[in-house]
């Protein structure tokens, strides 16, 4: 039997445990503040700055040496372009990778070896990717200073990504699912393509947003492999113009990006270019933002049926 | 270790259908089965026991071949010899996935697929190839009635198998084991995850499922071995101590370790 002197003993205990509770919440709290604030404030006045700028014409037009005329039509055309090239080639390459390694891969000291380089790629600056890029996509393979090129680099960058986030989400299935399907008399392909890959795809998705948010803004690797800063033209669509293109002839058309686009205004002395960087990151920071949602909501999506 | 003498416990009638020969099993350089044998009757139903760690799963894991999915782990020596073909199951000519699509298997906490009840019980036979659909409502049906789980489902095939109740999820995975016809259905612990009610539903399951298939199951529960096996294994630390018809085994053991075993002694 506890005594009323013992309960109240009890409770100077829990009371004195418990601050490290408060105190613990105040500071994840700061220190949530300082990331979300400093975010906050970079954007709003970025937004202050540049959203008034925008209009139809800001989207419509090619780059100009007069800042009122100028817009990122070459720049967002370019940037989407080279993300789309990118996807293509890196969602496949890194989730069949990552596939390989975790159902795959014999246990011994080479696939150890790959592994550990795996980590090492992800840490490595994004300008080595673009001089690696220069010497062999444009000059060896021909690709030249072309979206393909681009595209290609931005993939080997985001390659890491793809693939660590391709193993965690296979490691997250259970053991009991990945052998009930072995159990029913699955093979290893048919393991991955009925349970593996559906189950995974989720998590899989959220790597390659990650990923593909991080390429989105990349600046250097890409001025390395000599995309053009003043563009005003856009890579013929298929079919069109005399004589008419063919499907894939836009990979090959030189391009500019949105971060290189803003990089050549902030470089410029006159205020009103400066107006149109503000714009331009505003336009960018939401093209990453729209991308996230997308991503939130096919996970949503996705995970419905899954529970664990 | 003394070798159980099959003929022995054999009881007039019963046809052999697989038999363990000397099994040696290792997880490593961990010695988890010394020199296991026993026999498997065809349509009957054999529990083993024993206390926990003393490598019943790992046995019941053998026969399907379950231990080739992780690193490490080494048949030593013996084998299963499967009947009436005569071949060894653990042989590395065999292909495990053979093994898998002749012995199915239903594991200790229900594990249905993130998929519909429809698509979980189908799917060992889309593995094998069975696209038509007319034959797989058929085939899906009769293993659900199997499972003595239609009634509760029919008319909800389409949701997730995760939706049931434990012991509806239990039923579904025994009926996704059943779909594919199996010679052999293992069960590990089957009902250790389970209340008495989905027990008892699980427990009168195996002994009518025996009239068409063999029945291997790992249970620690000396009342639900006595209820519903026909033979008993007994083991203890990887080694086979005691094999013999369950009613005997349970009113006069051979061996005062099997005796201190299911009388509470010990264990
Ligand atoms: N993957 C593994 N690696 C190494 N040792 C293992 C592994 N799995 C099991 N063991 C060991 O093998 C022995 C037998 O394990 P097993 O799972 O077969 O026991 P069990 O009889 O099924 O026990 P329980 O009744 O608790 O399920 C145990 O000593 C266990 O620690
Ligand atoms: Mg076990």
């Amino acid at each position: 039997m506890l005594q009323a002197t013992d309960l109240n003993a009890i409770r100077a205990i829990i009371t004195r445990a418990k601050r490290w509770d408060l105190f613990f919440s105040l500071l994840g709290i700061l220190s949530l503040m300082i990331g979300i604030l400093t975010f906050v404030v970079l954007f709003v006045d970025m937004a202050i700055q540049g959203v008034p700028r925008l209009s139809y014409e800001f989207f419509t037009s090619f780059p100009s040496r007069r800042a009122a005329n100028a817009g990122i039509l070459s720049a967002w055309v370019g940037t989407i372009l080279v993300m789309l090239v990118t996807a293509l080639s890196a969602v496949p390459l890194g989730v069949a990778a990552g596939v390989y390694l975790e159902e795959y891969a014999p246990k011994n000291w080479i696939t150890d070896i790959i592994e550990i380089n795996i980590s090492n790629l992800a840490g490595i600056p994004s300008i080595v990717y673009g001089l690696l890029a220069l010497g062999l996509f444009v000059y060896y393979f021909g690709f030249g200073q072309s979206i393909l090129s681009a595209g290609l680099t931005l993939a080997l960058l985001i390659l890491p990504v793809i693939i660590v986030a391709t193993r965690e989400s296979i490691r997250a299935i259970p053991q009991a699912i990945h052998e009930a399907s072995f159990a029913c008399g699955a093979t290893t392909w048919q393991t991955v393509r009925d349970h593996i890959l559906p189950y995974s795809s989720a998590g899989i998705l959220t790597g390659v947003i990650i990923g593909m948010a991080r390429a989105i803004g990349e600046t250097a690797p890409i001025i390395t492999i000599g995309a053009l800063t003043f563009i005003a033209f856009l890579p013929n669509a298929p079919f069109s113009g005399d004589p008419p293109a063919g499907l894939f002839d836009w990979i090959f058309a030189p391009f500019t990006v949105m971060p290189i686009q803003m990089f050549n205004w902030t470089s410029r002395p006159e205020a009103e270019f400066q107006v149109n960087a503000a714009a331009a990151g505003f336009v960018l920071v939401f093209m990453t933002l729209a991308m996230n949602g997308l991503a939130i909501w096919l996970r949503y999506r996705l995970r419905k049926n899954i529970k664990w | 270790m003394q070798v159980p003498n099959v003929m022995e416990a054999g009881v007039e009638g019963t046809v052999l259908k697989a038999e363990v020969r000397d099994l040696d099993f290792y997880y490593g350089a961990f010695h988890a089965l010394k020199r296991v044998s026993m026999p498997i009757y065809d349509r009957h139903v054999t529990a083993l026991i024993g206390p926990s760690g003393c490598g019943k799963s790992t046995l019941l894991r053998c026969f399907n071949r379950m231990h080739d999915l992780y690193p490490g782990n080494r048949y030593a020596g013996g084998g299963i010899v499967f009947h009436p073909d005569n071949t060894n199951l653990l042989s590395p000519e065999v292909d495990p996935i053979e093994v898998r699509m002749r012995i199915s298997m239903v594991f200790q906490k229900p594990n249905p697929f993130p998929k519909s009840i429809y698509e979980n019980v189908a799917y060992s036979l889309r593995v094998r190839g069975m696209r038509n659909k007319n034959e797989l409502d058929d085939r899906v049906e009769s293993a659900l009635k199997g499972a003595a789980l239609w009634n509760e489902v029919s008319n909800r095939l389409g949701e997730l198998g995760a939706n049931l109740s434990g012991g509806q999820q239990q039923r579904l995975c025994i009926a996704r084991a059943l779909a594919s016809d199996p010679e052999i259905i293992l069960f590990d612990e089957p009902t250790s995850a389970l209340d008495p009610i989905a027990t008892a539903s699980i427990e009168e399951l195996v002994t009518e499922l025996k009239e068409k298939v063999t029945i291997l199951i790992v249970t620690h529960n000396m009342q639900q071995a006595a209820r519903i096996s026909d033979y008993t294994a007994y083991m203890y630390l990887g080694e086979m101590v005691e094999f013999g018809i369950t009613d005997q085994l349970f009113i006069k053991p051979q061996k005062k370790a099997t005796e201190d075993y299911i009388t509470g002694r010990f264990g």
